[in-house]
């Protein structure tokens, strides 16, 4: 290793030798490096989670513009609008199909006794071209009375119960007063919001929920003609429907807003970003404690170098060699350790909790940028070594 | 003819300022040509080791002129000084060698501050100074694993090993034996005649002074004393 970062820094690696010459003490730098990068991704594993919950139903949907209650904050949480409003839309130039959506919580009860919890839309099974091709195909089937297709990722749901309906099999369970029958699954998964999801006709829905009217949806999917831009035809609908307790916005602008809505004002998304912003700080301190105490142990030994003509980027160029040899080290067990933590969460908690690459990229050069900046904030006790006091 | 190593004229060296302002040097004037072994000598306070500090451009000169290899450092610019370092060497009275580095990596650091050159002759320099200077078995030790005597030699090859033109040694020979503190001096002697190598000494071994060209002596800060060896 000396060798190697002789031949890249073109001088000796005195950064790696001091480290290295306290082993205890760059064992723990390294641990507390390493933890501190756990914390980080731990928080941001979650914060994924409830991104990737957040617009997961997206991905169930297949239309151009959404028209939801203003007092709305997301796709799952909101109010109705009158179904009037899909019929004005249908007469706005651009607009070739709409359609309302009916969401709701069902509760679904285990074997065991225990209950999960069952996000349910409804939708019109006539109109398949709203739904994703993998639901589509399954989605006219749903017009049979009481018929449910089941998230196969439903957080508490026996694996026998999935294995059966997605080999042919049918379930039926008892729900708020009626019986339901899941007659396949779609693939979605459960989040923050619910264990699972469930899709069913509207005219299931509205048995299931007998509180909610057929001319009250919770949203209206618009598509629109291929020759027109989804900007305009929002343009359009703005202008001519009232927009007093209605938002109008493309499914993409939604989509956005909910995540940007979920991270910036629900308690969860500040929580967890303020995991993140404690991780770094915690990487921060311990980095700087490091070398602070580094460059105070070795003033003697910087001052000789400073009367013999080395300069000051000579000594920056070691503390910045340490703090990057404290991120990459503490970088790799951390990484190791929460890829592990994110599979025993996955498996304990069922939330899409995944490492990806953008994300250990974004955690690496953050950690590398932290330990730099500890580094630069430890370099002003060079300003302590005077080799006039040498004599 | 070339300058001399060092020129010292009209030198008032102060510490602190307003009423704690306390004068450490008056009106020094001295010339040392290259080559040659100067003892500073004088009682603790005299003002040598200050007079050490400032010729090896360490302190800001407060009065006068001081000219190191002809260029004077009173006013000079950081780049100047460190440039100017670079051409000295220093022994201190403490080894001061870094404790993660070998005694061959503690001398390298001697060389490398005048660049990176071809390593392997860099290495090769370092092996015959510390050869020379009897510590061919201890090449790879840290200087943990060093007795006193031993540091200090490392020390000493570290600031000979570049060929400087000025050595400034604060008691080098202190912590050494008698044989190896003559050593020592030998190879500075050496060095001033073969190299026009200039070592200014400050020290109170009696078994040094015979060995001196020049003997300058201070009190309370002021030269009493200047005799050339005969």
């Amino acid at each position: 290793m000396s060798k190697l970062l002789t031949l890249l820094f073109g001088r000796l690696p005195i950064g790696w030798l001091q480290l290295t010459h306290s082993r205890g003490r760059f064992i723990a730098a390294v641990a507390g490096v390493a933890f501190a990068n756990l914390l980080v991704f731990m928080q941001l594993g979650i914060m994924g989670a409830l991104n990737s919950s957040t617009i997961a139903p997206y991905e169930m949907l297949n239309a151009d513009i959404i028209l939801s209650s203003e007092d709305g904050n997301t796709l799952t949480d909101g109010g109705h609008i009158p179904r009037a409003r899909m019929f004005q839309a249908l007469g706005v130039s651009g607009v070739a199909d709409a359609t309302p959506i009916f969401i709701g919580n069902l509760p679904f009860t285990l074997d065991d006794g225990s209950s999960v919890s069952l996000l349910s839309f409804g939708m019109d099974v006539a109109k398949p071209g709203f739904a994703t091709s993998s639901i589509a195909q399954s989605l006219a089937s749903l017009s049979l009375e009481n018929t449910v297709l089941l998230d196969e990722g439903t957080r508490g749901m026996p694996a026998s119960v999935i294995k059966d309906l997605t080999s042919g099999g049918q379930l039926n369970f008892e729900t708020g007063g009626n019986t339901l029958t899941a007659i396949g699954t779609m693939a979605v998964g459960g989040g923050f919001l619910a264990d699972g999801m469930m899709i069913m006709s509207d005219q299931t829905f509205l048995r299931a929920f007998p509180s909610r009217s057929s001319r009250a949806p919770n949203h209206i999917l618009i598509r629109t003609n291929d020759a027109v831009s989804v900007d305009a035809v929002v343009a359009r609908l703005q202008a001519a429907l009232p927009t007093s307790n209605l938002r109008i916005q493309s499914m993409q602008g939604s989509a956005a807003n909910d995540l940007a809505y979920m991270s910036t004002e629900r308690p969860t998304g500040i929580i967890f970003g303020f995991g993140v912003f404690m991780g770094i700080l915690v990487g921060l301190v311990i980095v700087y404690q490091v070398l602070s105490t580094d460059v105070a142990d070795h003033l003697r030994e910087y001052a000789t170098f400073k009367a013999m003509g080395y300069g000051q980027p000579f000594f920056l160029g070691i503390v910045f060699e340490e703090a990057i040899i404290l991120a990459v080290f503490g970088f790799i067990p951390g990484f190791i350790v929460s890829v592990g933590l994110y599979a025993g969460l996955v498996s304990v908690t069922g939330l899409p909790v995944e490492m990806d690459t953008s994300r250990a990229i974004l955690v690496f050069f953050g950690t590398l940028t932290a330990c730099s900046l500890s580094g630069a904030i430890a370099t002003r006790r060079l300003a302590n070594a005077d080799p006039a006091d040498l004599f | 003819m070339d300058d001399p190593a060092i020129e010292v004229a009209q030198l008032n060296h102060f510490f602190g300022t307003g009423d704690a302002r306390k004068q450490a040097l008056f009106d020094i004037n001295l010339t040392i040509p290259r080559g040659g072994l100067t003892i500073l000598m004088g009682p603790s306070g005299s003002g040598k080791t200050t007079l050490l500090t400032l010729i090896g451009c360490l302190r800001e000169v407060s009065e006068g002129t001081v000219k190191v290899l002809g260029q004077d450092v009173h006013g000079a610019d950081e780049a100047t000084l460190v440039g100017l370092r670079r051409r000295l060497g220093f022994i201190f009275q403490a080894h001061n060698l870094h404790e993660s580095l070998t005694a061959t990596q503690n001398v390298l650091m001697g060389l490398q501050v005048h660049g990176t050159g071809n390593p392997a002759k860099a290495r090769a320099a370092a092996h015959h100074i510390l050869d020379l200077l009897g510590l061919s078995e201890r090449r790879d030790y840290l200087p943990g694993n060093l007795s006193g005597g031993q540091k200090q030699r490392v020390a000493v090859a570290r600031a000979l090993v570049a060929n400087p033109e000025i050595v400034l040694a604060d008691e080098p020979t202190a912590a050494l034996d008698k044989a190896s503190g003559r050593q020592v001096v030998e190879m500075l002697k050496l060095l001033g005649t073969a190299r026009r190598t200039t070592t200014v000494m400050v020290t109170h071994d009696p078994r040094i002074l015979e060995m001196a060209d020049r003997i300058i002596t201070l009190e309370d800060g002021r030269i009493v004393d200047d005799q050339q060896a005969s």
